[in-house]
C-alpha cells in the first residue's frame, strides 16, 4: 500500500479534549508567521498549478518554454483535452472511467463491512488469542503489494473470474483490510464501555449493540477510512495492470492513461491533460468529504 | 460489457458481501450465552482472516521460502541473496537511499505539517489554507511525478533555449546557471524525497492538527496566565499534550516511505544511484528474472518495518493497560 | 533495445487510403467500394484463408506491448483473417507488457498469443513452461521466408517457438539532408569518415552529435544499441556472438574498445551534445527528444533505430530529399556491412486450432504484405515481403539494407542476454558511464552482473 492509507488513528490516546470550547491554544499571531503561512501554501500549490495551466497550452509551447510564460503570452487551447478524452483508436476515457467507479465502489465497501466485524470481535468480545490474532492482522500491513501479484493471480485463475471486476474488487478489499480493522478497532475502543454494558443489560444481543450502539457513532471513523481508500484505489495502477488484464472491458482510467502517450515519446501535452483529468474525480471527493475526515480523526483515536 | 451492466455487476457484488455480513450476524444472534461469545467472534472474523490468509499470508510466506533460492528459483542457496544485498555496491547503494529516504522524510514532512498546522490554526479561510496543503495526497504518485517533472526539467545553457523546469528557471533568475537536478547523487535521492514530503506534509497537518485542536481549554489558559511565551508554550504545553499523535504520524509516514516506489520507477527509473528496496524488488523480480534477490529485498522490507510495528503494538498495549 | 519499428505522423486518412489501393493489389481482387469502414477493413480474396478452415465464434486474444498509435495497424492486418475465418481477434495493447506478460504467464493467465520484443524474454517465457511450441506449419512458412538466423532467435534449447513478426534497423544516422548539401558534406563510407566529418563540423563551432538516453527504468538503452553496433564493427560478427552469448567475458578487452569507440563520440565534449547541454544532460534528455535539434539546426548527427522516424513531428518530411533523413552508420571500411536491427517474434501460450491458425497466417508472407500495406514505418525481414508494399522513404532504406545480400544481420544483443544483464546492468551501468564512470569500471560491474 502507499503512505497515504496506512495507519492514520493514533494508539495512544492523547490529553482529553473538552469538547468543541477546547479550541485555545497558543498561536504564533506575528505578521512572521502569516507570511510564512503563505510561503508554505505557496509553494505547494505551485507545482500543481503549473500542471494546471501547462494543460492548457499547446503542444509547441509546453515543449519549449515555462508554463509562467504563460502569463506574458496567454494562449488557451482545449485540444489536449479533446485529445485526451477521445484518444484515437478507442472509446475515449469514458467507458475508463466508468470502470474506475465500478471498481472503486465496492472496494470501498466490502472490507468496511468485513473489517467492521472483525474489528467488532477484536474490541469487544473477549476470546482465546484475541491479542495474538490482532498483532498479526496489524503486522500484515508490512506485506508489500507485489509479493501477493503472482500468487493471487494463479488462484484467481484457478476460480476462472481472470479478467472481471471480482479479481480487483477482491484484491483491493484484501490489502484494505489489515489497515481497516486496525483503525476501525481503535475507534470501537475509545467508545466508553459503559454504552456497551448498559445495552447489554437491556438485554441486547451482540447484533443490536452492533447497529444501535456502535454503527451510528462510528459513521466519522468509516467516513475517514472510505475516503483513504477510496484515493488509495481511485489512483492504484499496480493492482488493476495485473489483475484486469482485460483491454477497456474493466481497465481503470489509470491504466488508460499510463498507456496514453503511446509510442510517441514524451507528449506533455496529452500527459498533463491527462493527469488532470485523473485527478479531478479524487480532489473533489476529498473536498467534499473533507468534513467527515476531520472529524473522524477527531472522534477516534486522537482523542482519549 | 454495457454500462448499465457493469454497474448491475457491481451492486451484485456489494449486495452479496451485505449479504454475507448479514447472514453472519443472524447466525451469529442465534448463538448465546458465554460459550456463545466465542462462536461469535469466530463467525465474526471467518471472513477477514480467510482473505488476508489467502492474500496476504500465503505469498508473504512463499516469498520468505523464495528468497532463500536462486535466480530460476530451483536451487536452494541458503543466505546468498542476503550476502547479495550486504555486499554488492549496487545493492548497498539501494540500502543507504532507503535509510536516507526513511529518516529525511517522516520528519520533514511531520515538521512542515506540524509547523503549517499551528500557523493556520484558527486563521481565517483555515479551511481553505488547509485544503491546499492536503490537496497533492489526493493525486496518485504518477500524476505527482508528471507535476515534479515541470519543476525539475532541465534544458542547456544556451541562447534561444529557454528552461521548462521551475526551479531551474527560478536559478536562472537569480544569476545561477541550470542543474539537472536528479542527476548526482547524493543530491537527487533528496530532490526525489522532496516529492513524497510534498506528498505526505498534508496527512501529517491534517492529523496534527486535529490534535492540537483537542489540546483542553483550561491547560492552555493555565499556561497563559503564568506568562508563558508562544515557544515556551509550543516546548511545554503543544508538543508533550500531541506527543502520541506526532508518533503516529511518523511512524506512518514512516512505513509508506519504506514502500515509496512509484515515485522513483517513474521519475528516474531508479537510475543514477537512485533505487529503493520496494523499486529494486520490482526490477529484479519481474525484470532481471531474479526472484529470489527480489523475495530477498522483498522479505528485507519486512524486517525493515517491524521495529515500526513493534512499536506500535507496545504503544496499543499501554492503552489498553490503563 | 525493445522498441519496435513506429508510425511517422502521417494523417489517418492517407493511410486508410493507401491500405486500401495497397491491400486490393495485394490480394488480387475484391470489390471496388471505397467507404471509410472498406478502408478500415480490407475485402480481401478469402479463397487465400481457406486453409484455416471455419473458426467462426473462436477467439483469440493477442496481447502485446504495442499501443497506439501503432495497434491500429495490427488490428487492420487482422481484418481479413476474421473475415474470412469468422474468428475474433482480441487485441491488447499495454506499456507495461514486459514485466506484466512474465506475471500473466507465471500465474497460468497467460494470452492465446504474445508479440515478444527480445528473444531473452522469449526464452524467460518458454522457461515458465506456458509457452508452446510453433506448429509445423508455422516452422515451414518460417524456414520459407527467413534466413535461419531469424528462426534461431526463437528457438530454446532446440525447440522452435514463434515466427519473427517486424524487424527495424537500428544502424542509422540521422541527418538534415538540407544542412549537408548547403556544407557540402558527404554521407561517410567509413568509420574514419565519420570521424572525420563530425571534426568538420565540430570546426565549424557546432556540436555535431546529440543523444538522449533517458527511458523511465529503462534509461541507458540507446548507449547499449551504440556499443553493439561498435562492437559489430570493430570485431565481426563472430566476435560479436561470442559477446552475446558470454563465451567472451563482458570485460574482455574487446568489449572495452568498444565501449571506448562509443566514448569518442558520446564522450566527446566538443562532439555532444547539440542544442541539448553538455555530456551529463545525454542521460537526462529522453531519446524521443534527442533527435529533434536536426530539425532546429543545433546539431547535425543522432545514431538512432528506423523507428525515430515517428518522433519527428507532424509535418516533418522524412525523405532523402527531406528535412530529415538516416544513412546507414558506415562500418569500418566499405567491404563490411554489418546491420544491427531488432524484432518482434509471436509466442502462443495455447495450441487451440484457432491459435493454431492465425499464428500460421502472421507467419505467411501474405500477412507480411497486407501488415505492410496498412502500416507507415513498419518491415519485416519476411523475404516475401514486396518492397512496393512498404510506403516511406525510411522503410524502404530500412528494408532494401535487410535485403542486402552483403548485410551481415545481427540480432541487438542487449534483447539476447539474460535479463539480469540485459534488462538491467546493461542499462544502469551505461547510464552511469555516460555520468562519469570508467570504461573499466563499467565493463566489470556488467560483468559481475551476469547470472552464473
Amino acid at each position: 500500500m502507499t503512505a497515504t492509507d496506512t495507519s492514520l488513528s493514533t494508539t495512544t490516546p492523547v490529553t482529553k479534549g473538552s469538547g468543541i470550547s477546547a479550541r485555545a491554544r497558543k498561536r504564533l499571531t506575528s505578521p512572521w508567521a502569516s507570511l510564512a503561512a503563505v510561503v508554505i501554501a505557496v509553494l505547494w500549490t505551485l507545482p500543481t498549478f503549473g500542471l494546471a495551466v501547462s494543460s492548457l497550452r499547446p503542444e509547441r509551447e509546453i515543449k519549449t518554454t515555462g508554463w509562467w510564460t504563460f502569463f506574458r503570452d496567454p494562449t488557451i487551447t482545449l485540444d489536449n483535452y479533446r485529445a485526451v478524452l477521445s484518444a484515437e483508436g478507442s472509446e475515449g476515457l469514458g467507458s475508463f472511467f466508468v470502470n474506475s467507479f465500478v471498481i472503486t465502489i465496492p472496494s470501498v465497501i466490502i472490507p468496511i463491512c468485513l473489517a467492521l466485524l472483525a474489528a467488532y470481535a477484536f474490541a469487544w468480545i473477549r476470546f482465546p488469542g484475541r491479542s495474538v490474532l490482532f498483532v498479526a492482522v496489524f503486522a500484515l500491513q508490512i506485506v508489500p503489494i507485489q509479493v501477493t501479484l503472482i500468487p493471487l493471480l494463479t488462484l484467481y485463475v484457478k476460480a476462472d473470474i481472470v479478467g472481471s471486476f471480482w479479481t480487483i474488487w477482491l484484491s483491493h478489499s484484501i490489502f484494505a483490510l489489515p489497515l481497516a480493522i486496525f483503525l476501525l478497532h481503535n475507534f470501537m475502543r475509545d467508545i466508553p464501555p459503559g454504552l456497551l454494558e448498559a445495552a447489554r443489560i437491556d438485554g441486547a444481543g451482540h447484533r443490536q449493540i452492533f447497529f444501535r450502539v456502535l454503527l451510528p457513532l462510528l459513521t466519522p471513523a468509516v467516513a475517514a477510512f472510505a475516503i483513504f481508500q477510496f484515493l488509495w484505489v481511485w489512483n492504484d495502477l499496480l493492482v488493476a495492470l495485473t489483475f484486469a488484464g482485460g483491454g477497456s472491458e474493466v481497465a481503470p482510467i489509470t491504466v488508460a492513461l499510463a498507456n496514453l502517450s503511446g509510442t510517441r515519446g514524451t507528449a506533455w501535452h496529452l500527459l498533463s491533460a491527462g493527469a488532470f483529468v485523473s485527478i479531478i474525480v479524487p480532489v473533489v471527493v476529498f473536498l467534499l468529504l473533507q468534513r467527515y475526515f476531520v472529524r473522524g480523526l477527531l472522534a477516534g483515536g486522537l482523542k482519549g | 460489457m454495457t454500462t448499465a451492466g457493469k454497474f448491475l455487476e457491481m451492486g451484485t457484488a456489494i449486495l452479496l458481501f451485505v449479504a454475507v455480513v448479514g447472514v453472519i450476524l443472524f447466525v451469529a444472534g442465534r448463538l448465546g450465552g458465554r460459550r456463545g461469545d466465542r462462536w461469535v467472534a469466530f463467525l465474526y472474523l471467518t471472513p477477514a482472516v480467510l482473505m488476508l490468509a489467502v492474500g496476504l499470508i500465503y505469498p508473504a510466506a512463499r516469498t520468505i521460502y523464495q528468497s532463500f533460492f536462486d535466480a530460476a528459483g530451483d536451487t536452494f542457496i541458503g543466505l546468498d541473496n542476503y550476502q547479495t544485498i550486504f555486499t554488492s555496491d549496487e545493492q548497498l547503494t539501494v540500502l543507504r537511499n532507503t535509510v536516507l529516504w526513511v529518516v529525511v522524510t517522516p520528519f520533514a514532512a511531520t515538521g512542515i505539517g506540524l509547523l503549517y498546522a499551528i500557523l493556520v490554526d484558527r486563521a481565517r479561510l483555515e479551511a481553505f489554507a488547509k485544503a491546499l496543503i492536503f490537496l497533492p495526497m489526493a493525486i496518485s504518485f504518477v500524476g505527482a511525478s508528471i507535476i515534479w517533472k515541470f519543476v525539475y526539467e532541465y534544458r542547456p545553457d544556451q541562447v534561444g533555449v529557454k528552461q521548462i523546469g521551475l526551479l531551474n528557471q527560478v536559478l536562472v533568475w537569480i544569476g545561477g546557471t541550470p542543474q539537472q537536478w536528479l542527476v548526482d547523487p547524493p543530491w537527487n535521492t533528496l530532490f526525489l524525497i522532496l516529492v513524497m514530503i510534498w506528498i505526505q506534509a498534508g496527512f501529517a497537518m491534517t492529523v496534527l492538527s486535529a490534535a492540537i485542536k483537542a489540546i483542553p481549554d483550561d491547560v492552555v489558559e493555565a499556561a497563559r496566565l503564568d506568562g508563558v511565551t508562544p515557544v515556551g508554550m509550543f516546548r511545554y504545553v503543544t508538543l508533550p499534550s500531541i506527543r502520541p499523535a506526532v508518533v503516529v504520524v511518523l511512524t506512518t509516514i514512516g512505513i509508506g516511505t519504506l514502500k515509496v516506489f512509484d515515485i522513483v520507477r517513474t521519475m528516474t527509473g531508479g537510475q543514477f544511484d537512485t533505487s529503493v528496496v520496494a523499486n529494486e524488488f520490482y526490477s529484479q523480480s519481474f525484470r532481471s528474472g531474479n526472484e529470489g534477490l527480489g523475495a530477498a529485498l522483498a522479505v528485507l522490507l519486512f524486517v525493515l518495518v517491524i521495529p515500526i510495528v513493534v512499536y506500535n503494538i507496545r504503544q496499543l498495549r499501554a492503552a489498553e493497560a490503563r | 533495445m525493445r522498441l519496435r519499428v513506429t508510425t511517422p505522423n502521417l494523417t489517418a486518412a492517407s493511410v486508410g487510403a493507401l491500405s486500401l489501393t495497397l491491400v486490393l493489389a495485394g490480394c488480387g481482387g475484391g470489390s471496388t467500394d471505397s467507404d471509410d469502414r472498406a478502408a478500415n477493413a480490407p475485402k480481401v480474396d478469402c479463397t487465400q484463408f481457406t486453409q484455416y478452415g471455419d473458426l467462426k465464434g473462436k477467439t483469440i486474444t493477442v496481447y502485446t506491448g504495442i499501443v497506439t498509435p501503432e495497434d491500429k495497424a495490427y488490428t487492420d492486418s487482422y481484418k481479413p483473417f476474421e473475415e474470412c475465418t469468422g474468428a475474433t481477434v482480441k487485441y491488447e495493447g499495454d506499456k507495461a507488457f514486459e514485466t506484466q506478460i512474465l506475471v500473466r504467464a507465471k500465474a497460468g493467465n497467460p494470452p492465446d498469443l504474445a508479440i515478444v520484443p527480445q528473444p531473452g524474454l522469449l526464452r524467460q517465457l518458454v522457461e515458465t513452461g506456458r509457452a508452446v511450441e510453433a506448429p509445423a506449419e508455422v516452422a515451414a512458412n518460417v524456414d520459407k521466408f527467413w534466413g535461419a538466423d531469424w528462426k534461431a532467435y526463437a528457438t530454446v534449447d532446440g525447440k522452435f517457438y514463434g515466427a519473427p513478426s517486424g524487424a527495424s534497423i537500428k544502424s542509422l544516422v540521422w541527418y538534415s539532408p538540407s544542412e549537408f548539401k548547403d556544407n557540402g558534406y558527404e554521407v561517410p563510407k567509413t568509420l574514419d569518415q565519420l570521424i572525420q566529418l563530425s571534426d568538420k563540423i565540430a570546426a565549424t563551432g557546432k556540436k555535431p552529435w546529440c543523444a538522449g538516453i533517458s527511458s523511465g527504468e529503462a534509461t541507458g538503452w540507446p548507449i547499449t544499441d551504440w556499443m553493439e553496433d561498435m562492437m559489430l564493427r570493430l570485431h565481426g560478427p563472430e566476435t560479436y556472438d561470442k559477446w552475446v552469448n558470454h563465451e567472451i567475458p563482458f570485460n574482455s578487452p574487446e568489449s572495452a574498445a568498444a565501449l571506448d569507440e562509443v566514448g569518442k563520440y558520446l564522450k566527446n565534449a566538443d562532439y555532444v551534445n547539440g542544442g541539448l547541454g553538455d555530456v551529463k544532460s545525454i542521460a537526462t534528455t529522453t531519446f524521443q527528444d534527442a533527435g529533434l535539434p536536426i530539425l532546429e539546426g543545433t546539431c547535425s548527427l543522432h545514431r538512432q533505430a528506423s523507428f525515430y522516424a515517428a518522433n519527428f513531428p507532424a509535418g516533418t518530411r522524412v525523405a532523402e530529399d527531406g528535412d530529415v533523413f538516416a544513412f546507414y552508420l558506415p562500418g569500418k571500411d566499405e567491404s563490411a556491412k554489418p546491420l544491427l536491427g531488432g524484432g518482434e517474434f509471436n509466442l502462443a501460450f495455447s495450441d487451440r486450432p484457432e491459435v493454431k491458425a492465425f499464428q500460421t497466417y502472421l507467419s505467411t508472407d501474405t500477412w507480411a504484405n497486407i501488415k505492410a500495406s496498412v502500416s507507415q514505418g513498419w518491415v519485416t525481414a519476411n523475404k516475401g515481403l514486396d518492397v512496393s508494399n512498404v510506403s516511406n522513404s525510411i522503410d524502404k532504406l530500412a528494408a532494401e539494407l535487410l535485403a542486402d545480400p552483403n548485410s551481415v544481420f545481427r540480432f541487438d544483443g542487449s534483447d539476447q542476454m539474460p535479463g539480469a544483464v540485459g534488462s538491467n546492468a546493461f542499462w544502469k551501468q551505461s547510464t552511469s558511464w555516460i555520468t562519469g564512470q570508467s570504461t573499466k569500471q563499467t565493463v566489470d560491474n556488467i560483468e559481475a552482473a551476469w547470472p552464473k
